[in-house]
């Protein structure tokens, strides 16, 4: 994928699909040195023997083919850089699933635009609602999509192009106040 | 700085477009799967948005799909105009929007070169 904030927002789209109506995602620069991410949904579950085999690429929820990457990749992705996948999850309550790469790894991959895959997640998924939290070496940051529908009432609409720029633009600028000083994410 | 209070001016707007956008049928639908997001769709449903804010389409509505079975062709982006048969443009950049939407969605003139599928509207 290139950038950790690409496999959030497919991980993200998981949750979706499993008809989640909020989704958490959580982002931290841990002090052993860590980056962290968790996306913890209260969508359908899954049922264990499936959990069991979800980080196979033959398996899949897929109907128009047979094979699933998306965790696969995250796993992979993790694994090369001295971290590891952690997925959990009950049927009828949700999943969660956990990720850690070791960020002084030359393998691991930059964290990328986590607000350009929140804004797109919302603008395609306009019903469902995203708790995104940020915790970096200068403090934390918490976004609620639920306290922006309460501010805007019916006429909230993520999908509307200036909403999405707005979320985009305002997530970029916190991120950036609370992340660690002077490296790429 | 963007700050919550933004939230304020943008309602009305936001408010006044909510008829608008529920009545216009047009719509551009983007493949969300991990072969989409693999390919570069967030950056394209991002240039999407972009674009529409920028010519002030807000009546254009932007929705996403999973993955379709023709991951070799993403970015997948449909464009599916009222009374029209709906247009799938395949392998699409970031670079590409401007143009689908100048020529497609604004004028009704489909992109030949870029078009995958077709589905005529019945």
């Amino acid at each position: 994928m290139g950038e950790l904030a690409l496999n959030i927002l497919d991980l993200a789209q998981n949750a979706v699909a499993a008809q989640a109506t909020l989704i958490r995602i959580e982002v931290a620069e841990n002090e052993e040195g860590f980056l962290v991410f968790r996306i913890a949904d209260n969508g359908r579950g899954m049922e264990q023997s499936f959990l069991e085999k979800v980080r196979d690429p033959f398996v899949t929820t897929r109907t128009t083919r047979k094979v699933g990457m998306g965790i696969p990749l995250v796993d992979m992705a993790a694994q090369q850089c001295g971290g590891r996948l952690d997925i959990t999850s009950r049927p009828g309550k949700g999943t969660e699933v956990t990720a850690s790469f070791r960020r002084d790894n030359i393998d691991c991959p930059p964290l990328g635009d986590v607000a350009g895959s929140i804004a797109v997640l919302l603008a395609g998924a306009p019903a469902t609602d995203v708790l995104f939290s940020y915790k970096g070496s200068r403090g934390d940051f918490v976004f609620d999509s639920r306290s922006i529908r309460e501010e805007l009432g019916e006429a909230c609409d993520f999908s509307h192009p200036e909403l999405a720029a707005w979320v985009r633009t305002y997530l970029q600028q916190e991120i950036e106040r609370v992340k660690e000083e002077g490296r790429a994410i | 700085m963007k700050s919550l209070a933004d939230l304020h001016a943008l309602r009305d707007k936001l408010k006044s477009d909510l008829k608008l956008r529920k009545e216009s049928g047009t719509k551009i639908i983007i493949g969300m799967g991990t072969c989409g997001i693999a390919a570069g769709a967030r950056e394209v449903m991002a240039a999407v948005l972009d674009e529409l804010a920028r010519r002030h389409l807000t009546d254009v509505q932007v929705q996403q799909t999973g993955c379709i079975g023709m991951c070799d062709k993403e970015v997948l982006l449909d464009v599916l105009r009222p009374g029209e048969a709906r247009i799938t443009y395949g392998n699409v950049k970031p670079e590409d929007v401007s143009k689908i939407i100048a020529n497609h969605v604004v004028n009704g003139n489909i992109v030949e070169e870029m078009v995958v599928g077709k589905i005529e509207n019945k």
